[in-house]
């Protein structure tokens, strides 16, 4: 019997004995997968204003820094970001609109750039597929404006743009919302990366980005 | 290989699921450690006030809980169907899924697949089921070296040592002792680092910055193994575990076959649940999330290890089975009052605490870890923190009896503790024998001080070297009862 036949008959033999509740033959198995008939909350109820308000407290409270624009003004906060940073060097996914991009700094579009390569980058600008409010994350879903999972990991700097439409309140509706996007490589952040393995003390920036900064997009 | 209703344990002699001695023993040994204990305190403490203010942010904690329980019954009555759909998910999207019976046998299979890449070298993220098997070592021996990239992780392997907390595997190494390691063991480490957390932070990052950079094979565990959509998760907070999902050619993740979710929608409840369990936050920094291959983004190759080693054995045990449901976020052990003044090592598993003692001696048979379900006062503390409600404390109790009837089975003599109970139970069926009990009681009293006895001659001292007893009142019950109502007054 090959390995997977022995433990799928273990499994079987183990369940066989008066599992409860009894086990129906030929039943399909799990819950419904829409979570309909959820007993814990499932959606948020802010208003837009409030909402943007508390992912940006949310963001900032595990040291992501965060800024608020508009659209129309939303090159003018990149350029500002970029320049408070002291960036020269960054890197795109090739979806992301060009129109964004400060003038005066180098800008290299990502075709499969290795990742010494990318080592050698100041920073990167990305969007975001989801944002969520309560716990202060984004996620990024692989999206041409997001591009591979290596650009937002190796530079040291990650600069996310987050768009008021794309900001829900509750994990629950991220869940849902990406639902489309599971089979697509996901990666949630929430604040730069961390650690607390030394005596329990929050040491910000290990491997990932060490700095983590949000511009919020207000509608 | 003790079995139990004939399925097959984790097999002895690879692996860390069983300790060199006794958990009595060892427990014994730590609590001498004082700066063992000293540094459990403190991050116990920590982590639990963390845990209790972020958990106290949601409303419906309960129905969270409740549903994350509810999902996991449910995965594992139907196990081997959600097993099976997510093998075919997995290999739709270009993964390859590999069944391993034990821990040799998942040894094997990943030391091979290393081995077929032409790489000496593989970068791994923190997991328990590998550490489970012991994969490390079993690589060692194939001429294969494993770096450990998480800092803890890191921090243990340097040290040569043993981890002893699931979420903090070095919780029991202060900064001193982790500078003396990284000074000694990193190749070329600045002589002038400090110990400041940030700069044994700093020092960890370049010391693996080029490894992950050059790295061709990773090995990863997964949180959640989504049956509906072949989606793995892995949950972290450094970015190690992005590193090590992300650059490589090839990727290796083995997962206990009780990885498995049935939907995409349950993580709506367990990545609420876990972070805010196991950290303390709302969320972990990082989470990773993929499905067999993406073409142009990240490992070509990915390879499933299915992972048993005693698990379906836990499955057939009706009161045992609801530790398959543990999510390893470790709110039980910091908790724990046994755990808190023992720490990991004196468990002797890789899975310590309250979850430890109830989830080793299943996947080992419980003669193999005998002791463990007595490491227990029974207080009920890890029932409460338990985001999927595993009643810890009925298992303890379920799996002590278990003992005793495999004891028993056995024909081994009866214990001390056996005969005591036998003698208490002739002794109680009588009112005249209980009575003339009660009486004898009175004659421990010349052994108390200040209304304690803290030392009773042998066999009796068994008892009172761990334990005060109060001193037994200078009249029964039944005395006082007799004096006060049958006397004519």
């Amino acid at each position: 019997m090959s390995a997977r036949e022995e433990v799928l008959a273990r499994i079987r033999a183990a369940l066989a004995d008066g599992g409860e509740p009894a086990r129906p033959a030929g039943a399909g198995p799990g819950p419904a997968a829409d979570g309909a008939g959820a007993t814990f909350r499932t959606r948020g109820d802010l208003e837009p204003g409030p909402l943007l308000d508390l992912l940006a407290e949310r963001l900032a409270d595990y040291r992501a820094l965060v800024r608020r624009t508009s659209p129309a003004e939303l090159g003018a906060a990149v350029s500002v970001a970029v320049a408070g940073r002291g960036a020269r060097r960054l890197v795109v996914p090739p979806g992301l609109d060009p129109a964004m991009l400060p003038e005066g700094i180098e800008v290299v579009t990502d075709d499969g750039l290795s990742a010494s390569d990318l080592d050698a980058f100041d920073g990167v600008i990305t969007g975001a597929a989801v944002a969520i409010a309560e716990t202060g994350t984004i996620v990024l879903d692989g999206s041409p404006d997001q591009g591979r999972r290596a650009i937002t990991l190796v530079p040291d700097y990650h600069l996310c743009i987050v768009r008021a439409a794309q900001v829900v309140e509750t994990v629950p509706e991220a869940v849902s919302r990406l639902a489309a996007q599971a089979d697509r490589p996901l990666t949630w952040i929430s604040g730069p990366s961390a650690t607390s393995d030394i005596e329990l003390k929050r040491v910000e920036g290990v491997h990932g980005p060490r700095t983590l900064e949000v511009i919020l997009v207000g509608p | 290989m003790t079995t139990y209703l004939g399925l097959p344990t984790a097999p002895p002699g690879v692996g860390h699921l069983r300790g060199s001695e006794p958990f009595p023993a060892a427990a014994r040994r730590a609590l001498a450690d004082t700066q063992l204990r000293h540094n459990l305190a403190v991050a116990t403490a920590t982590i639990r006030a963390k845990r209790a203010e972020v958990v106290a942010e949601l409303g419906d904690w309960e129905e969270l809980r409740a549903a994350g329980q509810a999902a996991k019954a449910g995965a594992m009555q139907y196990l081997d169907r959600y097993l099976e759909q997510l093998e075919t998910q997995v290999q739709a999207r270009g993964g390859t899924v590999h069944w391993a019976r034990d821990a040799i046998e998942a040894n094997q299979i990943v030391a091979s697949l290393v081995e077929a890449t032409g790489s000496r070298e593989v970068v791994k993220v923190k997991s328990m089921a590998t550490d489970e098997i012991g994969l490390n070592e079993a690589l060692a021996a194939a001429g294969i070296t494993a770096y450990e990239t998480d800092l803890a992780e890191l921090i243990v392997q340097l040290g040569h040592d043993r981890p002893s907390h699931i979420l903090v595997p070095a919780i029991h190494r202060n900064r001193a002792e982790i500078r003396e390691i990284f000074l000694r063991e990193m190749a070329d480490v600045d002589p002038a680092l400090t110990d400041q957390p940030a700069a044994l932070a700093e020092a960890a990052r370049l010391y693996l910055r080029r490894r992950f950079l050059s790295a061709r094979v990773g090995i990863s565990g997964a949180n959640f193994a989504i049956a509906e959509t072949g989606t793995i998760c892995v949950v972290e907070s450094e970015g190690n575990g992005r590193m090590c999902v992300t650059l490589p050619d090839t990727l290796i993740t083995v997962a206990g076959i009780e990885k498995v979710l049935p939907s995409w929608a349950d993580l709506s409840v367990f990545m609420q649940l876990l972070p805010r369990s196991s950290t303390g936050e709302r969320m972990n920094p990082y989470t990773s999330m993929w499905t067999g291959v993406t073409p142009g983004d990240g490992p070509q190759q990915f390879h499933l290890v299915l992972l048993d080693n005693g698990r379906t054995a836990a499955l057939a045990d009706q009161t045992g089975r609801q530790v398959l449901h543990c999510i390893r976020c470790s709110a039980c052990l910091n908790v724990c009052p046994v755990y808190e003044r023992v720490g990991g090592h004196a468990y002797g598993s890789v899975y310590p605490g309250p979850i430890g003692a109830v989830l080793s001696p299943q996947l080992t048979g419980i003669e193999e870890n005998a002791t463990l379900p007595y490491a227990s006062s029974l207080c009920g503390a890890c029932y409460d923190a338990c985001p999927v409600k595993i009643d810890i404390p009925s298992v303890l109790v379920h799996l002590r009896a278990r003992h005793v009837d495999e004891a028993r089975k056995d024909r081994r003599l009866p214990g001390p503790e056996a005969i005591a109970m036998a003698a208490a139970s002739w002794m109680m069926a009588g009112s005249g024998r209980f009575a003339a009990a009660q009486r004898a009681g009175r004659l421990a009293r010349p052994f108390g001080r200040r209304g304690r006895i803290s030392r009773l001659p042998p066999p009796l001292s068994a008892w009172t070297r761990t334990r005060d007893l109060p001193v037994p009142p200078a009249q029964t019950f039944r005395q006082w009862w007799r004096d006060e109502h049958e006397k004519p007054s």
